[in-house]
């Protein structure tokens, strides 16, 4: 699915009640929220499932409190963060830890990759459908080259070059980026 | 972001995996548990021994009342009882 809406959009939709613009959004930055519980503070699996249902329950009540519907990205970010710093103080409780320690527990460095890894999703996203469908598989789902020829019907070997090529152009459309209200997100 | 070189590029698409499936869908079933949601709200609201219970232990409350368990009805309640 190719993104259409901006994240602007997107919300307003969303407030309104529109239930598909609701799996869409979710759609968009699940693998953002996920991502930020269990790489950059290395939640274990049910603690991550945790935030990440409580993140998304949270955003679905107080949509409405977003002053900015463009914001919605930092938003769920900042939710994310705040939810796993509460998971891990609340594990910490028979080791204590100071708080110093759990702001620093999502290390900077990898929230801010994954500020750029959301970037490059949302281009992929805007990339042609077969671009799309190859990177994401080989890259993000890991799939081999046997499983990817498979799924969509290509000899393996034709499948290095065509990452490569996708590649190129991925990376001309992301240098061609300018507009700032974009779609946000990945799937 | 700065630099796009393909190497980059390939780290930061791997960096994104997909979150298990029965997370977004659950996620993505928030709408259809909010009718659910209202009612029991309204009952909280009304019945103060409920609400108490509720506010124990959320999901033993829920059981007991005969309520179907769904985890999206859970954590919505969650949200609308921390907020209050």
């Amino acid at each position: 699915m190719a993104q259409t809406l901006s994240d602007r959009e997107l919300v307003a939709r969303c407030r309104s009640g529109d239930q598909q613009a609701w799996a869409e959004l979710v759609d968009r930055f699940s693998r953002y929220v996920y991502a930020i519980s269990v790489q950059a503070f290395r939640l274990p699996d049910s603690d991550a499932e945790d935030v990440f249902q409580e993140v998304f329950a949270r955003a679905y009540e107080h949509l409405d409190k977003l002053r900015d519907d463009a914001a919605v990205r930092p938003w769920l970010a900042q939710l994310t963060r705040r939810l796993c710093i509460d998971r891990l103080r609340a594990t910490s409780r028979e080791r204590p830890t100071a708080d110093e320690e759990l702001e620093l527990a999502g290390s900077e460095e990898t929230l801010t990759m994954l500020e750029d890894a959301l970037t490059v999703h949302e281009a992929l996203a805007a990339a042609p459908e077969h671009c799309r469908e190859i990177l994401d598989r080989f890259f993000a789902r890991d799939e081999s080259y046997r499983t990817i020829g498979e799924a969509l019907d290509l000899p393996s070997g034709t499948i290095a070059s065509r990452i490569s090529r996708c590649l190129g152009r991925l990376r001309e459309l992301l240098e061609g980026r300018t507009r700032p209200d974009t779609p946000s997100g990945s799937r | 972001m700065t630099a796009f070189d393909e190497e980059r590029l390939a780290r930061l698409i791997r960096a994104l995996p997909p979150a298990p499936e029965a997370w977004v869908r659950a996620a993505q079933e928030l709408p259809l548990a909010r009718a659910g949601l209202d009612e029991i709200v309204a009952r909280a609201e009304a019945d103060a021994e409920f609400r108490a219970r509720l506010l124990a232990d959320l999901e033993a409350a829920l059981e007991a009342e005969g309520y179907e368990r769904d985890p999206a009805v859970v954590e919505l309640l969650k949200v609308r009882f921390k907020s209050k």
